[in-house]
């Protein structure tokens, strides 16, 4: 390679490569010492912009991400009914059996504590979402799961008077520290309550009863009432029923309650026992109905792409994702119409905004300084009003519609809906966005030199064609970035289309609103938000790759 | 304006006036005839209305009064693009979302031209200013001078018969500029194309023209070839505004045909020519070019006037010596000598006398 042939690159390193890197004053490669000045100043720059950082953080990216991760977690279920889950992940929804009692087992104990935390009702609209009658499921049988669990506690209670008494059972679940620490506590009152703590020994014999019996503890005490001398729940019985029932040794025991237990675990295999299968469907058939065990099954996991699936009218099956019936799809109509109808409306903006733009461009500045005040008065009135405004100028008896009768372009007795469909919200958002539309078209053809018009003139070309060859190319990027900006703002408007879109005109922000405010489902909602933001960074990536961001232009 | 008259024209403004505010005349009885192929330099002061007529020629203003003819015929009844002129702008308005080939294509284009002929034109235009290798390229990826031949280029590729070039060479430096003012008269003169040239530099005036028509105050003050503009100016504004002048002022004292007396402000009499004063009396100032100043008694003629002058500064200048006088009262008198062997070196504060042949020094108004 001759001399001449190298790049400057090349050069460079061809340099480097006979003399080493180039070295700053003080020995120092060159580089690091650079990197370590501009470090310096990066440093202080961050500093400035930190407060912004931060904010921009905590109230847009935060929400952002918490939304992302709202529209995929549902640990609602697991959290709910752990056991009944970790039981059911068994079970073979195909096989066209209900699942089998140790579900129902799970489910009895699972129920009595959601139900005791008031749980359950929170979990049956979730599933409601899913499957409807859930809801009204969860809360019939929260109301009988009592029932069940006090067959047991009759029992054990009738055995001995010892299992009556709240104290009895704390004394003997307890571990030494624990109760020593209460003891404190009692004594002062002002302290926080000590967090339960099993005793090791009973906590070996008698897990089921330890685990049912902490949960009892750890909700007393988010009551904020007295572990000491509170009364465990029913199902602590029914749990004491199982260890027992399953063999535990409770010979070995000492101590508090460990005479009693022996009696209780020579007892138990006398006791009348409850069979939870047939109890459950005594509450409602539902529990013996395989779809709602799907569903339930289904929604096990800690993360779902259900909401998902429901945002684009699909639902989960045993035989993977499918559509869902006919009458229950809404969501790809309404997101084909909010996109539809965007289209529309940034169409209409760059048709009416454009001649605006052009105009303003071309008066003297004092004319086109008044006029700009008319296109930013709109600014200046309040969202509502406006839209208000057209609700009264649009509608049947209105000023457009009299006016149209007047003139005898429509008859009186068949005068246009123009208000509460997609006319509506056509025309109010086409005038509210409009402002967006001109103000970046204005700004890039203010840089529009006149002389190119001129030229293209002088070669030859007739007005058309100068403009449309010459002139309307170097607007492009104003119509890019205005309607960027309409667009973006039109996928996601929610007051105008709610106030003047009726049925027919309203939006996938209007859904999303419903499901936040009324339906409270904030998974879908939040599933059908991040499909909008996919959407619209979706259709930005492909306006960059078919126009080039660089073509947008928002000023000179 | 004798040389041409009305019948043989090409371009012709006829009493033409322009008013922008309907207050102000921007352009004031504007009479203007150029035969087919001459190059014709408006040239004038910074708001002149130099452009105003280049504008009107070619139809992006409408003159408020008057008639302008192309070739004959009254250019209100031809749209713009019809006019067949082709324009360079001050700023050369190349279109900077096309590359420099569809600039060129794009006159070709609206004349509905075959693909092959443009192609074919577009490459001989380019050829023809030396920048065959940048078709490709965007106008913002040239130098100033590139882009200057590009207008010119393009300008010149549908062949139109006349060509309006404002300011074209305005932004460029000295160098680039000499070498396309060269290159622009060459091709002009190559292609036999009628050419209308704005300028404020007089240098590119009197180098590239056929004739030179000197703009002030909405007027021509005198339309003439440039020797004849140099050496004959026909008023004092165009002797100021044309090469470098000394002035004087005074009072005519005595015509005889065609030479004059005239006596100064300060007392001394010299002779001159009388351009536009008519009798004695007249108030007039006199206008002579340095290099026409004599000091060297031996050429003068012996009944010649002479006027004392004192040194003032000595400038060698390598060619030339330039040295400046006191001069009847005025500081800024100057003369220049060529630097030859027998030419006496002046000093400042040595006195001198100066005169010169009559036909130089012309009595103009005042
Ligand atoms: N569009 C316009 N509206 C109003 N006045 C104008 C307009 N264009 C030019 N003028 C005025 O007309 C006068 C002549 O302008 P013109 O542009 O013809 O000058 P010019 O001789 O080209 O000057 P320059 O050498 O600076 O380009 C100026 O006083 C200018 O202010
Ligand atoms: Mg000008």
């Amino acid at each position: 390679m001759t001399d001449s042939a190298m790049t400057p690159d090349e050069h460079r390193r061809a340099d480097e490569a006979a003399t080493g890197p180039m070295l700053a004053a003080d020995g120092r490669p060159l580089k690091a010492s650079l990197n370590r000045a501009l470090r310096r100043q990066k440093l202080r720059a961050m500093m400035l912009i930190a407060p912004l950082l931060i904010f921009v953080l905590v109230t847009f990216i935060a929400p952002i991400a918490d939304m992302l991760f709202r529209s995929i977690e549902n640990q609602i279920v697991s959290d709910t009914l752990p056991r009944t889950t970790t039981e059911l992940a068994e079970w073979d929804a195909n096989s066209g059996d209900i699942p089998p009692p140790e579900v129902f087992h799970a489910l009895f104990k699972d129920m009595f504590i959601a139900t005791e935390r008031k749980a359950h009702t929170r979990l049956g609209s979730r599933l409601n979402y899913e499957l409807t009658g859930v809801s009204s499921l969860f809360r019939k049988s929260g109301r009988r799961v009592d029932d069940m669990g006090e067959v047991y506690q009759d029992q054990f209670e009738d055995l001995n008077g010892f299992w009556k008494d709240g104290e009895n059972w704390s004394a003997m679940m307890g571990s030494g520290s624990w109760l020593s620490a209460m003891g404190d506590w009692n004594g002062n009152k002002d302290a926080a309550q000590p967090i339960f703590e099993a005793r090791g020994d009973i906590a070996s014999t008698l897990p089921e009863t330890t685990a049912i019996y902490s949960e009892f503890a750890s909700f007393v005490l988010s009551e904020e009432d007295n572990v000491l001398t509170e009364d465990p729940w029913a199902v602590v019985y029914a749990a004491l029923y199982d260890d027992l029932a399953n063999g535990a040794d409770v010979s070995g025991l000492s101590g508090n309650g460990a005479a009693e237990l022996q009696e209780a675990a020579a007892a138990v295999a006398a006791f009348e026992t409850v069979d939870f299968t047939a109890a459950f469907a005594d509450v409602d058939e539902d529990w013996h109905s395989i779809q709602v065990w799907e569903t339930i099954q289904t929604y096990s996991p800690n993360f779902t792409s259900g909401y998902f699936l429901n945002a684009v009218d699909m639902q989960k099956s045993p035989d993977g994702p499918e559509m869902r019936p006919e009458n229950q799809r809404l969501h790809i109509m309404l997101f084909g119409r909010t996109m539809f109808m965007s289209l529309v409306i940034t169409f209409s903006c760059i048709l009416l905004g454009y001649p605006v733009a052009w105009i303003l461009a071309n008066l003297p500045a004092r004319t086109a300084n008044l006029l700009m005040i008319l296109v930013l008065l709109p600014f200046w009135t309040s969202l509502l009003v406006r839209t208000s405004a057209w609700k009264v100028m649009l509608q049947q008896q209105g000023v457009v519609n009299d006016t149209l009768v007047w003139l005898g372009i429509v008859a009186d007795d068949s005068r246009l809906a123009l208000i509460n469909n997609q006319t509506g919200t056509i025309i109010a958002m086409t005038h509210i966005l409009l402002p967006f539309m001109i103000l970046p078209l204005y700004s890039v053809m203010k840089t529009i030199p006149p002389s190119y018009l001129r030229a293209a003139k002088s070669l030859g070309a007739t007005n058309w064609t100068a403009f449309w060859r010459v002139y309307f190319p170097q607007s492009v990027p104003g119509i890019g970035a205005g309607s960027i900006l309409v667009f973006i703002l039109a996928i996601g408007y929610y007051i105008t289309p709610e106030i003047v879109g009726g049925t027919t005109g309203t939006f996938i922000s209007n859904r999303i609103a419903y499901h936040i405010s009324s339906s409270l489902n904030w998974g879908l909602a939040a599933a059908l938000g991040a499909i909008l933001l996919a959407v619209v960074l979706g259709l930005y990536w492909a306006y960059d790759k078919i126009v080039g961001i660089d073509n947008v232009k928002l000023g000179g | 304006m004798a040389d041409t008259n009305g019948s043989d024209a090409f371009v012709e403004f006829d009493r033409v006036q322009k008013s922008y505010d309907g207050e102000n005349l921007v352009v004031k009885d504007l009479n203007l005839f150029m035969p087919k192929g001459e190059f014709l330099t408006m040239l004038g002061p910074s708001g002149s209305g130099k452009t105003t007529c280049l504008m009107m020629l070619a139809g992006f203003e409408t003159a408020t009064h008057g008639d302008i003819r192309l070739d004959g015929e009254s250019i209100n009844n031809i749209p713009p693009h019809k006019r067949g002129i082709g324009m360079v702008f001050q700023n050369y308005a190349l279109f900077p979302h096309m590359t420099v080939a569809e600039n060129l294509s794009f006159p070709l284009e609206v004349r509905k031209m075959g693909k092959s002929e443009r192609e074919e034109k577009v490459k001989r235009a380019l050829d023809m200013v030396q920048m065959g290798a940048f078709g490709g390229r965007r106008p913002a990826q040239l130098s100033g001078g590139q882009q200057q031949r590009i207008a010119l280029a393009r300008a010149l590729v549908f062949e139109p018969e006349l060509v309006l070039m404002d300011e074209p060479l305005g932004a460029l430096d000295k160098q680039l500029r000499e070498t396309l003012q060269f290159e622009i008269t060459k091709l002009a003169h190559d292609l036999g194309i009628t050419v209308v040239y704005v300028t404020h530099d007089q240098t590119e005036a009197l180098t590239m023209s056929d004739r030179v028509a000197v703009f002030d105050d909405g007027r021509i003050q005198q339309l003439a070839p440039p020797d004849k503009l140099y050496e004959e100016p026909e008023n004092s504004f165009v002797a100021q505004f044309i090469g470098e002048n000394n002035t004087l002022e005074g009072v005519v004292k005595e015509m005889n045909g065609d030479k004059c007396l005239v006596q100064l402000d300060g007392g001394e009499v010299i002779d001159a020519k009388p351009i536009n004063v008519s009798a004695a009396g007249d108030r007039t100032r006199v206008s002579i070019r340095p290099e026409r100043v004599e000091y060297n008694k031996d050429r003068l003629s012996p009944d010649a006037h002479t006027l004392k002058a004192e040194v003032l500064e000595f400038i060698y200048m390598g060619d030339i010596f330039r040295t400046r006088l006191k001069v009847a009262g005025a500081e800024e008198f100057v003369i220049k000598t060529r630097n030859a062997p027998d030419v006496e070196r002046l000093k400042p504060g040595q006195m001198i006398e100066i005169g010169w042949l009559p036909e130089d020094c012309r009595a103009l108004d005042a």
